[in-house]
C-alpha cells in the first residue's frame, strides 16, 4: 500500500450493512422534509426510498418514514441525530426483517396492450391486491401494494404484457396487533 | 388594548428581555428598519464590525468568554453569506449564537429580488436550527425560541431570517413563556446506577486518565471548580482537548498537557496505554484519537457529553453518561465522598506505578525545542508572553496554524473562558475579530490574540473596529512569513515543494498599525523581546506586535498521519538522539 501523506486517517475496515425502516414524527412546518433530507446528505447516510403526509392535522404532526442501509453505528448515528433536530418528536427504527412489522409500498402501472394481455397482466398482479383505476379500450391503470422486491419483480414481469408507465411511493410501516410505535 | 409594536420593536424588546448588552453587525437595506429602532434601546450596544464574518467571530469571542450568547446582526444576501463561516464555526465549536438576518420583503422571496438569497436554506447545515419569519405575530415566540436552542443542550449557533415587510408590520408583544421542554431533548439521562459503575470502574483502575474537552467550559465555571474537586480526590492524571485547555491548572502536576496531534509525549502515551479513561466533555474528534483502529487498545471507556449523538459516532465506549457535565460530576463526588471514604488513598496505591510510567514519559520533554540568541523562536516568543502575562487575568485568543498549537502548548491557563480558538473548523482569521469580542466583554482585561502573519490578514479590517471602540486588544503576530502549518506539511509530506505557502508581499504591520491608528512594535531579536512585550502590554490602545520569529521552526511533538498515539514524531532534540532517518520521516 502506498504511504498516505494525508493528515486525515485512512478508512477502517467496513462494517456489514443492515437495511433499516427509520420513521421520524415531525412537526409539519416548512422546511422540516429539507432539514431530515439534509442531514442524510450532509452526514452521508443513504435513503432508497421515503415516504411523508401529515397524520396528525390538529396537532401539524407528519410521518415521515424512510428506509435507509448502513452498519449498526450509522443507524444509531442517524437515530441519534435526527432526535437532535428541534422540530422531530419521536425515532423509531425497524430491521427491514422485523417479522412484527408490516411494510407496504404502492405502485400504479399504466399498461397499453390489447384486452387479453391487459387480462393476464391484472391476473399476474393477483398477489398484490390489484385495483383497476382506469380503464380504456388500449390500456388499463393497475393498482398493487405489496414489498419493494415484489414491486420489482412485478415491474420486469409485466413488461412483456405492455408495461408503458410506473409510479411507486416510498414504504410506510405499521407494528402488527394492538401495539403502537413508541 | 394593549400596545402594537412593530417587527423591529419586537427585536429589541425580546432581547431586552434576554438581556442582551451588545450586539455585533453591520447594516445594509434589509435590516434597516431594526437599525432604526436602534437609538431608542440604550441599554443594548451595538459593535459596527468591518465584515459579517469579523461580527461573528467578534460574537464567538465575547460568547466563549462571558457563558452568553453572542449575538450577531446582518443585512440579506451578502451579509447572511458572509456570516456563514462564522455559523460553521460557532456550530463545530459549540458556541450559543443567535443570528438575526434581514431578508427581502415576503412577496418578494422567490423572485431573485435584490440581496436576496436561500439564508435559511444556507444556513440549514450549519446552525442548530434557524427560522424564517412570515408573520410578525410568531416574532417574538422564535426569538425567544432561538435564544432557548442556541444555550440550551450542546450549545451553538441559531439564525432568525426577518424579511424586510415583517419589520414594519405591528403587533402585541408576548414575553418569553416558562420553559418547556423541547421535544422532550432533556439534558439529563443518565442515572445513579451510572455513577456508581463509574466510581466501582475508578476504584480498580491501575492506569486510569482523565480527557476533558470544551463541554467542561460550556457546562460553566462550576463544572471546572468541580473537575478540580475530582481530579484532585481520585489523584488521576488528566489531560484536556484544546478546546478544554483552562479548566484544569495548566501547571498543576496532574496535568498532562494537551493530547491530540501536536499533544504532549506524556499526555498521548498515557491515553494509548490507560486501562481506564474518562472523556468529560470531549468528542473523540480524529486530531485527538489519530488511527482510529488502535485508538487506546486496553481501556474501557466511559463517555460523558450532554449530546446523545457524540456518544459511540467515532469511538466505541464502554459506559456512556449522557448528561450537563457539572451534573454528573457533582454527583460523582457525592457518590465517591459516600461510598469510598479511602477513595484518594487506594488510588494513589492502586497507580503508583503509574505515575511512575508517566514521570519516565514527562522527562522526555517533548515540548522542548532549541532555542537560538539570534533568532527569535515562536516557542521563546510564546513562553516569554506567558511569563510576562500570567500574573494579570489575561485572555488570549488564537488565528490557526502552527502558532496556535504553540500557544496551546506553551500558554498555560488556569481559568476556564480565557482561551478562545477555532478548534473544529479551523478558521484562518477567527482570532482578531474574537479579541474584539472579548475585549468588549471584559473592557478592562488584557486580550492578546496570538496570531500568524497569513491568518491575521484574512480579517485585518476589523483593527478598525478595534479603534472606534477603543478597544485596547493586542495582535501579538509570530511572522515567519509562511503559513507555517502549511509549510510544515509540505517539508514532511510533500518533498519540501513549498508551493504557494510563503508569503511574497507582506504589508509592513508597524505601519499597518498606524495607518489604522493604533501602536505598531517590532521585535527582531530575542535580547529586545521582553522590552517589546512589556512596551505593548503598557499601552493603552490596540497593537500589533510583529514579532519576527525562525521561519523554517515546526512544531513537534506531532502525531504523524495514519499513527496511532504512542507513535510520535518528537522535535529536532530527540531525533538527533534517536536518528529518525529518512524512513522515519516517510512515517509523517
Amino acid at each position: 500500500m502506498a504511504k498516505s501523506k494525508s493528515a486525515y486517517s485512512d478508512p477502517g475496515k467496513k462494517g456489514k450493512l443492515d437495511t433499516h425502516i427509520i420513521v421520524v414524527w415531525v412537526d409539519n412546518e416548512a422546511g422540516v422534509l429539507a432539514r431530515v433530507v439534509g442531514l442524510f446528505s450532509g452526514r452521508g447516510y443513504n435513503i432508497e426510498s421515503l415516504a411523508v403526509a401529515e397524520v396528525d392535522l390538529k396537532k401539524g404532526i407528519s410521518r415521515i418514514t424512510i428506509v435507509t442501509t448502513g452498519t449498526p453505528q450509522v443507524i444509531e448515528q442517524i437515530k441519534l441525530q435526527l432526535g437532535k433536530l428541534v422540530p422531530v418528536h419521536k425515532v423509531a427504527d425497524f430491521m427491514r426483517g422485523d417479522k412484527k412489522i408490516i411494510f407496504k409500498e404502492m405502485a400504479l402501472l399504466k399498461i397499453v396492450a390489447d384486452a387479453s394481455k391487459r387480462n393476464r397482466a391484472i391476473k399476474i398482479c393477483k398477489k398484490f391486491n390489484p385495483v383497476v383505476l382506469d380503464k380504456t379500450q388500449k390500456s388499463v391503470v393497475l393498482q398493487i401494494t405489496a414489498l419493494r422486491r415484489e414491486i420489482d419483480t412485478m415491474m420486469g414481469d409485466l413488461k412483456k404484457f405492455g408495461l408503458v408507465s410506473v409510479s411507486r411511493t416510498g414504504a410506510v410501516a405499521m407494528t402488527r396487533g394492538s401495539e403502537i410505535f413508541k | 388594548m394593549s400596545k402594537l409594536y412593530t417587527g423591529a420593536e419586537i427585536v429589541f424588546k425580546c432581547m431586552e428581555d434576554q438581556k442582551v448588552e451588545f450586539i455585533f453587525g453591520y447594516p445594509g437595506g434589509a435590516v434597516l428598519p431594526i437599525y432604526d429602532e436602534l437609538k431608542n434601546h440604550e441599554s443594548i450596544k451595538h459593535i459596527l464590525a468591518r465584515h459579517e464574518q469579523g461580527a461573528g467571530h467578534a460574537a464567538e469571542g465575547y460568547a466563549r468568554s462571558c457563558g452568553k450568547a453572542g449575538v450577531v446582526l446582518v443585512t440579506s444576501g451578502p451579509g447572511a453569506t458572509n456570516v456563514v463561516t462564522a455559523l460553521t464555526d460557532a456550530y463545530m465549536d459549540s458556541i450559543p449564537l443567535v443570528c438575526i438576518s434581514g431578508q427581502v420583503p415576503t412577496h418578494l422571496i422567490g423572485t431573485d429580488a435584490f440581496q436576496e438569497c436561500d439564508t435559511t436554506g444556507i444556513t440549514r447545515p450549519c446552525t442548530k436550527h434557524n427560522w424564517l419569519v412570515k408573520d410578525v405575530k410568531d416574532l417574538a415566540k422564535t426569538i425567544h425560541k432561538a435564544f432557548e436552542v442556541a444555550t440550551t443542550g450542546r450549545p451553538g449557533p441559531v439564525l432568525v431570517d426577518i424579511p424586510k415587510d415583517i419589520q414594519f408590520q405591528k403587533t402585541k408583544y408576548t414575553n418569553k413563556k416558562k420553559k418547556k421542554e423541547l421535544n422532550g431533548k432533556t439534558n439529563n439521562r443518565f442515572s445513579q446506577k451510572d455513577i456508581e459503575k463509574l466510581v466501582e470502574m475508578m476504584g480498580k483502575a491501575k492506569q486510569p486518565i482523565f480527557y476533558t474537552g470544551g463541554g467542561v467550559i460550556n457546562s460553566g465555571p462550576k463544572a471546572s471548580q468541580q473537575l478540580r474537586e475530582l481530579v484532585s480526590i481520585s489523584g488521576f492524571p488528566i489531560t484536556s482537548t484544546l478546546q478544554g485547555l483552562g479548566s484544569f491548572p495548566g501547571d498543576d502536576n496532574q496535568f498532562l498537557g494537551m493530547l491530540g496531534m501536536h499533544g504532549t509525549y506524556e499526555a498521548n502515551n498515557a491515553m494509548h496505554d490507560c486501562d481506564l479513561m474518562i472523556n468529560i466533555g470531549a468528542r473523540f474528534d480524529d486530531r485527538i484519537t489519530g488511527k482510529i483502529d488502535e485508538f487506546s487498545p486496553k481501556s474501557k471507556k466511559v463517555h460523558i457529553d450532554i449530546d446523545p449523538s457524540s456518544i459511540n459516532k467515532n469511538v466505541k465506549v464502554d459506559l456512556p453518561i449522557v448528561g450537563d457535565v457539572s451534573d454528573v460530576i457533582s454527583s460523582l463526588i457525592k457518590t465517591i465522598k459516600k461510598n469510598k471514604p479511602n477513595f484518594l488513598k487506594s488510588n494513589n496505591e492502586n497507580t503508583s506505578k503509574w505515575w511512575e510510567q508517566i514521570a519516565k514519559w514527562r522527562s522526555v520533554n517533548s515540548l522542548n525545542f532549541i532555542n537560538s540568541d539570534k533568532t527569535i523562536k515562536p516557542q521563546y516568543a510564546i513562553q516569554r508572553l506567558y511569563e510576562l502575562t500570567k500574573n494579570k487575568d489575561t485572555f488570549i485568543t488564537t488565528e490557526v496554524g502552527q502558532h496556535q498549537m504553540w500557544a496551546a502548548q506553551h500558554y498555560k491557563f488556569n481559568k476556564p473562558n480565557r482561551w478562545m480558538t477555532s478548534g473544529g473548523l479551523g478558521t484562518m482569521g477567527y482570532g482578531l475579530p474574537a479579541a474584539v469580542g472579548v475585549q468588549i466583554a471584559h473592557p478592562d482585561k488584557l486580550v492578546v490574540d496570538i496570531a500568524g502573519e497569513a491568518s491575521v490578514l484574512m480579517t485585518m479590517q476589523e483593527m478598525s473596529t478595534a479603534v472606534q471602540y477603543n478597544l485596547p486588544i493586542k495582535i501579538f503576530i509570530l511572522n515567519n512569513e509562511y503559513m507555517g502549518m502549511v509549510r510544515q506539511w509540505q517539508e514532511l509530506l510533500h518533498e519540501k515543494n513549498y508551493s504557494e505557502s510563503y508569503t511574497a508581499a507582506l504589508p509592513d504591520f508597524v505601519k499597518l498599525a498606524e495607518a489604522y491608528g493604533c501602536v505598531g512594535i517590532r521585535a527582531k531579536t530575542p535580547d529586545e523581546l521582553d522590552q517589546k512585550i512589556q512596551e505593548m502590554i503598557n499601552v493603552k490602545k490596540p497593537v500589533i506586535f510583529d514579532c519576527l520569529v525562525d521561519k523554517e521552526e515546526n512544531c513537534f511533538p506531532m502525531i504523524p498521519s495514519g499513527k496511532p498515539h504512542n507513535q510520535m514524531l518528537l522535535g529536532p532534540n530527540d531525533q538527533k538522539e534517536n536518528r529518525i532517518t529518512g524512513k522515519g520521516k516517510t512515517l509523517v
